[in-house]
């Protein structure tokens, strides 16, 4: 098990009576790979920022390796950043941009006549020359010392900035955003890369998306938020398959959420049908949200199902049909194999395995039904992210 | 019908050339003229220029003027520069209504300011003149007696240069602040997480980012301040001349071709300055937009 080294302690943060981050609990082992996970105005790079040294909570402490840190700043912090859209020195080359800080006299404790004293350390040349060569190995940019960082692509400049920050040997790198402007297949290429890395220096990623997918590729562990809360924190499987609320279910990939009621361990009603399912410790007759992942769901006759609806449209998506059906009003999505043409009457079987029953939230009744499934679609497929200003707290 | 209309928008177009541009090349003109008329040509002479450089009081005017303007840019290049810096940290609308009173003293009349900041030295040195006439002490450190004593304060150097610098200030704030506003905002806080303090951030990432913007800020700043009249008349009081006030002193004494040797030689100046700033500018931008491809 490994050990504790960054810890959030009730720590909250307003604007102008804004509360922008509500009693945040949290802690991060040391190589661990954290996402902050949730839609753009949840509080996730104010976190960052938190832990980054550019923001003091108004309430709550922050804990490094168990001392408090909330009045260190990000100089003296054992931390470094990749920041969106990289913040490279424009005026410097790659080299330059990636010895920085390096070239920075360091305090360093050290044992003098069996005294602690503090005294300013600066790097060699030399030094500096090896260890920047060897992270623009690191970062595949080698030969590209001498190229100004305007003139470097997307992809390039992204690792300038990651071996610019991962240069000072942190022990934690924050990266916030990192992969939001480039396109769909770098972005694909970059998380492994990332996370290439992040196994061969060993030390600790605190990663911020607002993309689920890269999310739950990444991470040992993801937290989502919303609304400056923490909604769950777990395993990226944990967070799929056990989401906590409706927010998360339907945040973390496709999912059908419906009203239920909870009859009896392992059986749930949804529309005045029985469905066995492995959830238990609800009380007797309450009222619960539930989810079926799309994926879940077989489409059998229209007899022989445990319920019957009418296919409202069909979408071909290359490994399986986007099918939209119609029960008794609510439509869901259904993922399938199966060609369904639509006006087709089905019939569907879901395993106890596939139903997942939740409690009631704020959140409930919000999200989960398919009816308004093209424009959701043409919502999720927009790649051009536009980074909200509002969240770090101040205007640029 | 087309080619009258051409020839009358060209004729238009040297008239306008011709009132805008005649009197200065009259000026420059006669200033090489030979004899004492500016009506008519004698033939081509050096005479006034060497009389300029014989003529002491035009010499220390000279001496004057650029010790001002390059002690009020260096000033005002500084503190208009920090200011900028601290202007766009702040948020946004008590910044735009901070720029709304920045702009105020460049568009506010010469002759406003001047009196005003008149005026402002007048009251003052009042007050202290009248507190140094009445407070003398003497002070008794080891046996030996000091005699304290205030001096009277009035009107020379001191106080135009504090005008100088007073009406230069905006125009380096505003010369700054586009570079600042162009700025990535997380630049400072990447050079703070890679080690820097505050200054060093300053120093290293902020400074190099401005810097045309500082530089064309300090050489406006340095044409103002040798072109400026007003102020400087208000402000200087009678014992300092800047060559702005000597050439208007001289022109009302007698109108001496001296008069156009000298002012040619400030035009000269001021036209060099500017031609240098612009190109330099055109130049930026020309490598700017190299730079985005």
């Amino acid at each position: 098990m490994s050990k504790e080294l960054i810890r959030l302690s009730d720590c909250v943060m307003s604007y102008d009576g804004d509360v922008v981050l509500d009693h945040i609990n949290l802690y991060i082992n040391d190589r661990e790979f954290l996402t902050l996970l949730g839609p753009s105005g949840c509080g996730k790079t104010t976190t960052l920022r938190i832990i980054g040294g550019f923001l003091s909570p108004t309430a709550g402490d922050v804990f490094f390796d168990g001392v408090r840190i909330n009045d260190v700043p990000p100089h003296k912090r054992a931390v470094n950043t990749v920041f969106q859209k990289y913040a490279l020195f424009p005026h410097l080359n790659v080299y330059e941009n990636v010895a920085f800080g390096l070239r920075i006299p360091r305090a360093e404790t050290v044992e003098r006549d069996g005294k602690a004293a503090s005294r300013k350390v600066k790097l060699s040349k030399q030094e500096i020359h090896n260890r920047v060569m060897e992270m623009l190995e690191v970062v595949n940019l080698k030969g590209f010392e001498r190229r100004s960082v305007s003139a470097l692509s997307g992809g390039q400049q992204q690792r300038v900035a990651i071996a610019r920050a991962l240069v000072n040997r942190p022990k934690v790198l924050l990266l916030d955003e990192p992969l939001g402007a480039l396109d769909m297949r770098l972005r694909k290429d970059m998380q492994g890369e990332l996370k290439r890395i992040q196994r061969e220096m060993g030390i600790t990623f605190i990663y911020v998306t607002h993309d689920q997918e890269e999310a739950l590729a990444m991470s040992d562990t993801v937290v989502v938020m919303d609304q400056g809360k923490i909604q769950q924190i777990g395993t990226p499987e944990d967070i799929y398959n056990e989401p906590k609320n409706a927010f998360v279910a339907d945040f973390i990939g496709e999912s059908n959420i419906l009203d239920g009621v909870m009859r009896a361990d392992g059986v749930v009603e949804i529309f005045n049908r029985r469905f066995p399912c492995l959830d238990k410790g609800f009380a007797p007759d309450e009222p619960v949200d539930v989810v079926i992942r799309p994926e879940d769901v077989d489409i059998v006759d229209p007899g022989s199902g445990q319920l019957r609806g009418t296919v409202t449209a069909v979408t071909f998506k290359g490994v399986h049909y986007d099918t939209i059906v119609d029960f008794y009003g609510f439509k869901w999505l259904i993922q399938t194999t199966d060609f369904c043409p639509a006006g087709s009457d089905i019939g569907i079987q879901i395993d106890p395995d596939g139903i997942h029953v939740m409690r009631k939230s704020q959140y409930s009744g919000l999200f989960g039904d398919y009816s308004s499934y093209s424009e959701e679609y043409e919502e999720i497929g927009d790649a051009d992210y536009v980074p909200d200003g509002e969240e770090d707290g101040h205007e640029a | 019908m087309k080619k009258q209309r051409r020839v009358g928008s060209r004729l238009f177009m040297a008239l306008v050339f011709l009132f805008l541009y005649a009197p200065i090349l009259l000026m420059v003109v006669f200033s090489f003229n030979a004899g004492n008329s500016n009506a008519v040509w004698q033939g081509f002479s050096l005479r006034w220029y060497e009389a300029l450089f014989q003529d002491r009081s035009i010499m220390g005017s000279v001496y004057t003027t650029l010790l001002v303007s390059l002690l009020a840019t260096l000033v005002a290049t500084v503190a208009g520069t920090f200011a900028a810096v601290g202007l766009y940290s702040m948020r946004r609308r008590r910044r735009n209504a901070l720029l709304a009173v920045n702009n105020i003293p460049m568009t506010n009349a010469d002759i406003v300011t001047g009196v005003s900041l008149c005026l402002l030295f007048v009251a003052v040195f009042g007050f202290w003149n009248q507190f140094a006439a009445n407070y003398r002490f003497t002070l008794n450190l080891f046996g030996t007696v000091y005699r304290i004593t205030f001096p009277q304060l009035s009107l020379g150097f001191g106080t135009m240069l504090i005008a100088h610098i007073t009406f230069n200030i905006p125009y380096v704030i505003l010369s700054v602040g586009p570079k600042l506003r162009q700025m990535d905002g997380n630049l400072v806080d990447a050079a703070r997480d890679l080690g820097c303090t505050w200054m060093g951030a300053f120093f290293k990432v902020i400074l190099p980012e401005i810097k045309p913007g500082i530089i064309s800020g300090a050489l406006i700043a340095f044409t103002m301040s040798v072109d400026d009249f007003v102020i400087s008349y208000f402000t200087a009081g009678t014992s300092v001349s800047t060559l702005a006030m000597e050439i208007y002193g001289m022109a009302r004494r007698r109108i001496s071709p001296e008069i156009n040797a000298i002012s040619t030689l400030l035009f000269v100046v001021v036209l060099a300055l500017l031609a240098f700033h612009n190109i330099r500018e055109s130049r930026a931008q020309r490598a700017a937009a190299r730079r985005t491809y």
